[in-house]
């Protein structure tokens, strides 16, 4: 059965546009949202249709929104929009941005709309200059033709769109990291409580949704909640936007419903293992996300199904990784990464992943014994659970999580002393 | 137009007229460091100590509050880089691509080690963590221009020719 899209524009197609989004039926949703429903019956219409946020987290998106408080008290509300799309794997939002930037305007706009936001502030990673860029423009275009601004849509509503730029930080695409960050300062995430709901963006209420998280919102609104829960599983519903790099013929982003099986993705829609050589390892959902061995690629990709086999969908990052990879140094890259980027306020994760880097890359190389395979897993036990935001964890499971799936590989390593895997990549 | 105080560039007057702009947008002034140190650093190539205080005096707030970002965000430079800023994600997508024989090419072919810069001032060369491409490995991106993608070791001539 093909599937329908609505997040991505059909091939061959420039929606980039105003009038060609329009002409596609764009703003159409925001118009009835802002013109005939009530700010609670949006948020009702998106609880009712699962939506669940498509940052990594999975939070049921309604519900996030009836937590804002309503109108009328002392401070303004916010709706921050993290766009700091840097979890290594994932390069969707990219895609939403560059390819459909009014339907994310639009979904800015309803989502605002929703939780009686005064304005929306867009926090775009630093490196995405063509994203900023071709957003900067639709946004002028929507301002011109009163999509947004004082009387939006002819209603007696004022609301704004502000695009902010990151400078290259991944911790800043923690939601109090980047309140943080958009502040102004070192993007070091908050304690809580209190939540952003409570207490955000300049200390006022403030919901931090994704790019694609709001992107469904217009379809959603348009063509109703029974709609898109026909879509995907009960509990994970609607299409989402997978996207597959590493060993595959055809890597890429696929807008296919949640719950689609994992070796449909790779073998159907990104071409399967490049140069016909057998499956190994896969990364589900970003690097955050413990690997699955090639045994587990019928896995359906929904947060249910993944949470069984022990990993979860996180970004829909999928990471495909074949029979010369050595999974040892793909646990040395990550491990690298998360070791650059802790923001260094929690002792558990600013040493723990350094010396989980140091484990592995000893192990690597070739100089590493038993006893560093049970640190790695006691190192990775205190980082759990610990610390202020999650990146200590992700630190952890990718570590561990190569180590239990690959046992052997990594056993190989400190008893011959080397690589067993002659034609892996290079770390 | 810049100047020289004490041997460090200040802003232009362009510059500090993009910044107040920025403030504009937000309830605190704060709020604008990020585009502002941004802006600073697509105008003299790295953020200065000097221009550290001045960017201080536009917002209200002390130098350090600047420094500590700057030191903090790896897209920010305390020190000058080449004039072209090559930087190859290294990270899993690309690595699993070959980003690490893309990064030797470069190292043989500009004669400097990454995270190094060549004695003319011409280029730098830095590793750098996912930029988002994956699908597109390896990306490489030159300041703060437009990706390039799908980069072999192969490639490196046609790299540099794109770079110039």
């Amino acid at each position: 059965m093909a599937v329908e899209r609505y997040l991505l524009p059909p091939e061959g197609s420039d929606r980039r546009l105003l009038a060609a989004y329009r002409q596609a039926g764009g703003y159409a949703a925001a118009a009835r949202a802002l013109r005939e429903m009530t700010p609670e019956a949006v948020v009702e219409e998106v609880k009712a249709s699962g939506l669940r946020g498509r940052g990594g987290a999975g939070f049921t998106t309604g519900q996030k929104w009836s937590f804002m408080p309503k109108p009328g008290g002392p401070k303004p509300s916010y709706l921050a929009c993290n766009a700091d799309e840097s979890e290594p794997g994932t390069f969707k939002d990219r895609q939403i941005m560059e390819r459909n930037p009014h339907l994310f305007l639009e979904g800015l706009i309803i989502a605002g709309y929703a939780i009686h936001a005064r304005a929306a502030y867009v926090y775009i990673r630093g490196e995405y200059v063509t994203a900023f860029r071709i957003l900067s423009k639709a946004l002028g275009e929507a301002c011109d033709a009163g999509l947004l601004g004082k009387g939006l849509f002819g209603t007696d509503r004022e609301y704004d769109i502000h695009l902010m730029r990151g400078a290259g930080a991944y911790i800043c695409g923690e939601e109090t990291g980047m309140i943080e960050s958009a502040e102004g300062r070192k993007g070091q995430p908050r304690k809580r409580p209190p939540f952003p709901a409570v207490y955000g963006l300049w200390g006022c209420p403030t919901t931090v949704n994704n790019v694609e998280t709001v992107s469904h919102v217009p379809a959603i609104i348009t063509r109703g909640a029974a709609w898109f829960k026909s879509i995907g599983t009960p509990t994970s519903t609607g299409n989402t936007l997978f996207g597959v790099s590493g060993h595959v013929n055809r890597p890429g982003v696929y807008e296919l419903p949640l719950g689609t099986r994992l070796r449909e993705i790779i073998e159907t829609h990104a071409g399967g293992v490049r140069g016909g050589r057998a499956l190994k390892a896969i990364i589900p959902g970003g690097v955050s996300m413990p690997v699955l061995s090639a045994e587990q690629v019928d896995v359906a990709m929904d947060h249910e199904s993944l949470k069984q086999v022990g990993t979860l969908l996180g970004t829909g990052g999928i990471v495909v990784m074949d029979e010369t990879t050595c999974m040892v140094r793909a646990a040395l890259v990550i491990s690298r990464f998360f070791r650059h980027e802790t923001c260094g306020q929690c002792t558990q994760c600013r040493e723990g992943t350094a010396w989980l880097y140091q484990l592995l890359h000893r192990i690597e190389a070739g100089e590493g014994s038993d006893v560093d395979l049970k640190t790695i897993e006691s190192v990775g036990g205190y980082m759990e659970g610990q610390t202020i935001c999650a990146l200590s964890d992700a630190a952890a499971w990718a570590a561990t999580g190569f180590l239990r799936r690959f046992r052997p590989e990594f056993e190989a390593h400190v008893h011959k002393r080397r690589c067993p895997l002659p034609e892996s990549f290079e770390a | 137009m810049s100047a020289a105080v004490g041997g460090a560039a200040v802003l232009s007057d362009a510059v500090k007229d993009a910044i107040r702009t920025e403030v504009g947008k937000y309830p605190q002034p704060r709020s604008a460091l990020l585009i502002a140190l941004h802006l600073v650093q697509d105008e003299i190539g790295y953020v200065p100590l000097e221009a550290q205080r001045q960017v201080a005096g536009l917002l209200g707030i002390r130098p350090i509050e600047v420094r500590e970002v700057v030191s903090f965000y790896p897209m920010y430079h305390e020190h000058p880089v080449g004039r072209r800023n090559i930087q190859v994600c290294v990270n899993i997508a690309c690595a699993l691509a070959g980003a690490r024989q893309v990064v030797r090419a470069l190292e043989e072919r500009l004669g400097v080690a990454a995270g190094e810069g060549t004695s003319d001032g011409a280029y730098s060369l830095e590793e750098v963590q996912c930029l988002g491409s994956c699908g597109t490995a390896v990306c490489v991106q030159v300041n703060n221009e437009p990706y390039i993608e799908g980069v072999r070791s192969d490639g490196i001539d046609d790299l540099l020719r794109k770079v110039c």
